[in-house]
This record gives structure tokens, C-alpha cells and sequence, in this order.
């Protein structure tokens, strides 16, 4: 089974109040992920087919087209690899 | 005569594509791009100079002691300061603060002196100063900002009084670009008998600069981010005072002699001269050498064209990011009063979605606080997006910028 570190090259925390998760997916797995993200949450929103706003389980997150996303509201890096794991297995 | 497209020529990095689109790099306040002409220099000094400076007595050693001196001599120039013995060269401008905060403050300031800051600072010249009143005890004073991103002078005047012992502020702001008239702050200061340090991080490598002119008493700034390489920065001194400050840093080609004293079992230690006594260990001289090659490109095009360009730059990105009916830009809105920066959010998205929008459009922006929370505060924003242009940015990157907005 996949695990999100086969599918993730870098997480980056945003600082401040509005503390944000972003994720950039490995250069030769992002289409895979993409693929795999889009399939397990819901769209709610699609600007250009460049950014997606999606919804998993509750958990609102934008991904991009260039392997990126980013996640907010999360409590922490536990909760975001949680998520992770469950939209990239 | 300036020519961005012919100058574009000389950056090898400008002709990638990211994203499947061609590099729009508006992200020079963050860092520079390097000339081929930097990037040779580096390759040659390693190719046939390498070796460790003011060591030995053969030849490669004393080519690169050579090489080095002559760079600190270019900056020099470049700044028009008396000369070499009020160049040190450090780490980047982070660490020239710290310098000064160390080698100066921890000898000079006590309980009941002040220091001024503003805050439209840089982080690394509001933390520097924090730690240190936290082990000496003084106080810091911060001087506000107008609405527009503006230095409030009346609020800085009334702070400088006969406690000030030193006002701490950038030439130009990283976050708003707006550029503060230093000249008239030193020359308060000095009414006082306080010192200045400016921070030139972002207006060294735009504007003309004369230290003795601005009269300021250290200046510090960057070479990554005037087309020279990382891990490369200068603190500029005023030599008299350089004379009268300790160390920063202890270790080799700092000091002249170390010798064991039998009777008081330990080393009587005299410091070296003027820049060396600041620059202890092996230093940066590849750095050092790339940074002149990039003051030398930067001569040659005129700091003046420089200028001219970036606020023609600025303006017509003002201009044209007013046709973005969810765009929302801030600080001053007085091209000619900034310097080549403009921060910016757009409608319900934050500033890190739109650097992802753009990014996937090939375009490099900086998102965030940019180092400089407390001017976020200021302007009541949770971050910003921000874009900045040097030399080999253009109009048609401005119009491709401009048209991927109205897309978000």
C-alpha cells in the first residue's frame, strides 16, 4: 500500500495567525496524487482547472494542478498526515 | 542605454520554463538572479585562485588575498565610503545587524538607554535588538507607521531624546518599498548624540548609494539580493567608530598577536586592523570576489538607470493592477516614493493561493508576513502577496502578470 511519504517531497508550515499546511507532491508522483485526491473528495469549486476547492470529511483544502495543496483549520502536522494517508491510500 | 532585454541576455535562469511557462521572476526582493558575468567569476576564482587568504607567502594565496582586498575595495567605491577599513564582509545583512547589536550594544547600552526602531522593520532588525535589552536592560522604543506604509516621522522625532543611544531603520521597507529619508533621521539622531543603523537590505542594490553623504553611521545589506551570491553581505562602519568597538567574533585573522603572559597565566591578545578585526575565521572570499563582479555589472549599467527603471516598472504594475476589481494593493501609492516593491491580497483568497495560482503560471511572487509581522499588524492583514522588480524585469511580464490575475 501507498503511504504519503511515496507521494509528498515537502511540507511547508505557513507562519501566523493564519497558519496554513502546504504540501508539494514529488515531481513524478503529482499526476498519480492528483488523480487519487480528486477521486476521494468532493469539488466544491474549480477556478481555471488550476486550483480545486475540495472537501474530505469535513477537512476543506485547495489543491493545484502544479502537485501542490494547501490545507488550513488543521490542529496539526497529526491531523494532516492523517488526511493524507487516507486520500493518497 | 539601459536596456532590460539586452541585459535579460546575461541571466541564464530567465530562459527556463516553469510550469510549462516561460520564468516571470517577481520575487527580487526575496533574492536576486545572477549574471553569467558573477557566475564566471565564482567558477574562475575556483578554477585558478582558490586558496585561503592572508595565510601564506605563495603565490595562490596571495593572488586571493589580492582578489579579496580588492573586493572589499569595490564596495568601498560602490557606497563611497573612505575605504576598505569600514567594509566588513559578513554573512548577509541579518548578520551585520547582529554585529553591531553584539560589538557595539553589549559594550555601549545600559539600563535607562534607549533604542529606536521602527516598525516597518525586517525581523533581523527588531529580534537582534530584543534579545540583547532582554541581557542588558534598555529599552526599545518603536516608532509607527501612517495607513499608507509610511514612516511616521512626528512619531519617531518625539521618541529620540538624550537617552536614545541608537535609531535602527531600513532605507526601504521590504514589505511596502516605501523609501525613508534616512539623511534626516541621522541627522536627528546625531542632534541627540545617538548613532543609526540602516538597514539597506532592499536599497542598496535599487539606489544610488553615498554613505557619507546619508551620513548614516553603519549600513547593512545583502549580496544575494544585488545579483551577487548567497552567504555574502556587507556592514559598512564609520571607521572611528569601528576603531572604538570590541570584537564580534574571536579566532583567526581577527587579531595581530596572541601571546601567553607567564605572569598573569593568560594570553595578552591586540586585535587586527580595520576591516580584519571583524572578520574572524577563513571568510567568504569566493563570496566576497562574486559580489564585487556583481557591484562592478551593476556600475556599468548605472545605479541611476537602475532606479529609473524599477520605478517605471512599479508605476505602470500600479497602473495596470487597477483594472483588478478583487485586487487590493497597499502601502504608498506614490510610485516615486517606493522602490520597485508592491504588496497586494486578492478578494477571499489568501496571499499563499494566489503565489499558487501564479506559480502555476510560471510566475515567482513572495507570500506571507515577509519577515515583518509587526508591519502586517500594522496594516491589520493576516499576510500579503508582494511582488518586486529589478533590472531584467519588463513591461510584457507586467501585462502576463496582470492578465493571470483577472483569471483568479
Amino acid at each position: 500500500m501507498d503511504s504519503v511519504e511515496d507521494y509528498v517531497a515537502r511540507t511547508e508550515e505557513t507562519c501566523g495567525e493564519e497558519k496554513a499546511f502546504i504540501i508539494i507532491f514529488k515531481y513524478d508522483k503529482k499526476e498519480q496524487a492528483i488523480t487519487k485526491i480528486l477521486k476521494k473528495a468532493k469539488i466544491e469549486k474549480s477556478i481555471s482547472n488550476i486550483i480545486f476547492e475540495l472537501n474530505f470529511k469535513g477537512v476543506s483544502f485547495r489543491l493545484y494542478s502544479t502537485g501542490k495543496a494547501i490545507f488550513r483549520n488543521l490542529k496539526n502536522k497529526n491531523e494532516l498526515n492523517s488526511v493524507l494517508n487516507e486520500l493518497l491510500s | 542605454m539601459f536596456d532590460p532585454y539586452k541585459i535579460r541576455e546575461d541571466f541564464p535562469i530567465l530562459k527556463r520554463k516553469i510550469n510549462g511557462h516561460p520564468l516571470i521572476y517577481f520575487d527580487n526582493a526575496a533574492t536576486s538572479q545572477k549574471p553569467k558575468q558573477v557566475i564566471d567569476a565564482i567558477r574562475d576564482f575556483y578554477e585558478n585562485y582558490n586558496a585561503n587568504v592572508h595565510r601564506a607567502v605563495h603565490t595562490l594565496s596571495q593572488e586571493a588575498s589580492e582578489l579579496y582586498e580588492k573586493a572589499h575595495e569595490e564596495i568601498a567605491n560602490f557606497i563611497n565610503a573612505k575605504g576598505m577599513k569600514e567594509i566588513i564582509f559578513v554573512r548577509g545583512t541579518t548578520e551585520a545587524i547582529n554585529l553591531v547589536a553584539y560589538a557595539w550594544g553589549l559594550h555601549n547600552l545600559k539600563r535607562d538607554d534607549e533604542v529606536i526602531v521602527t516598525l516597518m522593520e525586517h525581523h533581523s532588525n527588531i529580534v537582534p535588538w530584543e534579545i540583547l535589552s532582554k541581557i542588558r536592560g534598555f529599552k526599545i522604543k518603536y516608532a509607527g507607521i501612517k495607513n499608507d506604509g509610511t514612516l511616521n516621522y512626528e512619531s519617531l522625532e518625539s521618541l529620540i531624546s538624550n537617552k536614545t543611544r541608537m535609531v535602527c531603520v531600513s532605507h526601504v521597507s521590504n514589505v511596502s518599498g516605501a523609501v525613508n529619508d534616512v539623511k534626516r533621521i541621522a541627522k536627528i539622531a546625531h542632534e541627540h548624540d545617538a548613532l543609526t543603523l540602516v538597514d539597506g537590505a532592499q536599497s542598496v542594490p535599487h539606489l544610488p548609494t553615498n554613505v557619507k553623504d546619508l551620513d548614516v553611521d553603519f549600513l547593512a545589506f545583502s549580496g544575494h539580493k544585488m545579483l551577487g551570491p548567497t552567504g555574502i553581505g556587507v556592514l559598512y562602519g564609520k571607521s572611528e567608530i569601528l576603531e572604538e568597538m570590541a570584537p564580534f567574533q574571536g579566532g583567526g585573522e581577527m587579531i595581530k598577536e596572541v601571546s601567553y603572559n607567564e605572569k598573569t597565566k593568560s594570553c595578552d591578545i591586540t586585535w587586527n586592523a580595520l576591516p580584519w578585526k571583524f572578520e574572524a575565521g577563513t571568510p567568504n572570499v569566493c563570496g566576497g570576489i562574486g559580489l564585487m563582479e556583481a557591484v562592478r555589472y551593476l556600475r556599468k549599467i548605472g545605479m541611476e538607470n537602475v532606479k529609473a527603471h524599477e520605478c517605471q516598472l512599479t508605476a505602470y504594475a500600479m497602473q495596470r493592477m487597477q483594472e483588478c476589481k478583487k485586487v487590493r494593493v497597499y502601502g504608498p501609492k506614490d510610485a516615486a516614493s517606493k522602490c520597485g516593491i508592491i504588496p497586494f491580497n486578492v478578494e477571499e483568497l489568501s496571499s499563499h493561493d494566489v503565489a499558487l495560482f501564479l506559480d502555476s503560471y510560471g510566475i515567482m511572487i513572495r507570500s506571507g508576513f515577509h519577515c515583518a509581522q509587526p508591519l502586517h499588524q500594522v496594516f491589520k492583514l493576516q499576510s500579503s502577496a508582494r511582488v518586486s522588480f529589478y533590472i531584467y524585469n519588463t513591461r510584457e511580464e507586467i501585462d502576463s502578470f496582470i492578465e493571470v490575475l483577472k483569471e483568479i
